[in-house]
């Protein structure tokens, strides 16, 4: 698989300059990390120029301790004909959460971008309708981001040295 | 059928706005369309989800992995073994473990028995949309008797949490083979019965040919997978494309459809509750001997009389049961054909006890989006219809 991996880094490399940050193997599974400002056009490029056209799945994902490159959006491609897979990540410090809106290119990623925008706060520009979808309207917050802790704050029954780690 | 929505906008009229749903009878879950109406025909949806999120990406965050089959269930609940098994093979594809042919073997039995369950349920839903109650009285109670070979096997019927990290949890009891057999035996003549009763009936056919269709092109576009494409003529389905679980050594078809209508979405899944039977039929008679889960002794719980009697046995049983088992670091994607499509894990692991992140594709989230699209210049009674052929389960759409 790393052959189609070398074959994607050589068409962003001639079609959208200095777009690719870091091309990597992920268990076998074709990985790039790509400049967020290039996102779009590479987007473009890969459907329309390379056939990856179904948009499988796309999330977002919060490394708290990482500054610069707290929050990161991973798009899973397929190429149906081929029977391809790679993914795409881009990496934002949370300063500038401003994604560019691919819902153009990929019907699919209408609700998708509303998902990462309701769990996130992903700004994603352009967008055609970006509300929250899964949790109500009210809500003043992004309830996946790692700061919101799942248990209760105040419980000290289930503190980490009872368990050893 | 469906009029122009151009024409619609343009003259000058009184809309209807009515509120279908959050709970209304007709839609099988708890989903909101708010509908403008022009007498009986949609000019506009607008579909409003999330009535029973329950944020199991969140909780996923702080569970041990083998606590997270729970939450798997309730994605897909007409088809729960097959959620609880890609979970496993997600976690399977990160430790590395090889699993048993046998095992691989009894899961493909049991998910293609909960493909049928899940079938039986949309196809004799569709029927009773039409009016046809019948059909849905005579076979509905074969899903009952899929759900009993379940609870032979894992105790539980609808959210069965069946199956370990590594394998099965126990071989197949001998209640539990009866009940297969009996069900392969006996099942066949009931499916040809509701076929000959609904499938070519033309009131049935009139009703649901050329309602709520979707091209291949638009349906690729929104993401569609599972039978809802293969309604649309597109023949992609995981199992040949990705083979899992030995799916590889099974001889079957997969069935398309032309025009991506309600009447395609029926009568691909009745094809392939065919198509599921002939897999089981093969899994049944080349099932190899031999072990029924991996030796993956962090994540299987030992056998209770070894914990009372041998050191490591007890520590690893006191590992998983507390959830202190770490994994190690890395990021996979896996997905399986769910009953309603593609349903994929994205996993990142950071090494430690609980998914860094865990992210669900729900087939039923994705395609729901295109609803609207399906429904707008249409009846309201065929968008009812365009809602239980699509098979949208609230539980996978709000996750």
């Amino acid at each position: 698989m790393s052959e189609l991996l070398n074959k994607i880094q050589q068409h962003l490399n001639t079609h959208c300059e200095n777009a690719v940050l870091s091309a990597t193997m992920e268990r076998e599974f074709p990985c790039l990390v790509i400049e967020k400002k290039q996102l779009f056009a590479v987007l473009t490029t890969i459907k329309n120029d390379l056939g990856f056209s179904f948009l499988t799945t796309m999330c977002g994902i919060h490394y708290p301790d990482q500054g610069e490159q707290e929050f990161a959006l991973m798009y899973q491609f397929h190429h149906l004909p081929n029977n391809e897979r790679f993914r795409i990540k881009i990496f934002m410090p949370k300063s500038d959460l401003d994604v560019p809106t691919v819902s153009g290119l990929f019907a699919t990623a209408n609700w998708m971008e509303r998902e990462a925008f309701d769990f996130y706060g992903f700004k994603f520009t352009g967008h055609p309708d970006l509300r929250r979808i899964l949790n109500m309207d009210e809500m003043n917050y992004h309830p996946l981001r790692k700061e919101y802790a799942l248990e209760d704050s105040g419980r000290d029954d289930k503190q980490d040295k009872y368990f050893g780690r | 059928m469906s009029k122009n929505i151009e024409t619609l906008h343009t003259e000058e009229k009184d809309y209807t706005t009515l509120n279908l749903g959050p709970t209304h009878p007709a839609t099988h879950g708890i989903f909101q369309n708010v509908l403008t109406m022009d007498g009986e025909i949609i000019v506009k949806a607008v579909p409003t989800i999330g009535y029973i999120h329950r944020a199991f990406e969140k909780l996923a965050e702080r569970r041990p992995y083998n606590q997270i089959t729970p939450i798997t269930d309730r994605l897909n609940y007409c088809s729960s073994p097959i959620n609880n098994m890609g979970w496993h093979m997600t976690v399977e594809k990160l430790i590395q473990c090889e699993v048993p042919k046998r095992a691989e073997y009894m899961r493909v039995i049991i998910m293609e028995l909960s493909r049928i369950a899940d079938h039986i349920v949309c196809d004799t839903v569709i029927a009773v949309d039409t009016g046809a109650m019948t059909g849905f009285l005579y076979l509905f109670q074969w899903r009952e008797k899929i759900y009993e070979i379940f609870e032979a096997i894992c105790g539980a019927r609808l959210t069965t949490n069946i199956g370990r990290i590594g394998g099965m949890e126990r071989d197949f009891p001998e209640d539990a083979w009866r009940r297969i057999h009996a069900f392969m035996e006996e099942f066949p003549a009931a499916l040809k019965e509701f076929d000959k009763l609904v499938t070519r009936n033309r009131i049935f056919m009139d009703r649901t040919i050329n309602c709520g269709p979707i091209s291949g092109e638009r349906a690729l576009e929104y993401g569609f997978t599972g039978p809802n494409l293969r309604a649309a003529g597109v023949d992609y389905d995981v199992r040949v494309m990705n083979p899992y679980s030995s799916y590889q050594d099974f001889d079957f078809n997969i069935p398309v459809g032309t025009n991506g209508d309600t009447y395609d979405r029926y009568s691909v899944r009745m094809d392939e509750m065919w198509e599921s039977m002939k897999i089981i039929r093969q899994a049944i008679e080349k099932m190899p001997s031999g072990d029924f889960h991996a030796e993956v002794p962090e994540f299987y719980l030992p056998e209770k009389q070894d914990v009372y009697s041998k050191m490591e046995a007890l520590i690893y049983h006191f590992k998983i049961v507390m959830g202190e088992t770490d994994v190690p670091k890395g990021e996979v994607y896996h997905s399986v054909e769910g009953g309603n499509g593609e349903l994929g894990f994205y996993l990142i692991s950071d090494g430690g006890r609980t998914p860094f992140r865990l992210h669900f594709r729900r087939p039923c989230y994705i395609y729901y989006q295109a609803y609207p699209e399906m429904i707008e210049g249409g009846m309201l009674s065929d968008a009812i219809l365009t809602m239980s052929s699509m098979n949208v389960i609230a539980g996978e759409l709000d996750a």
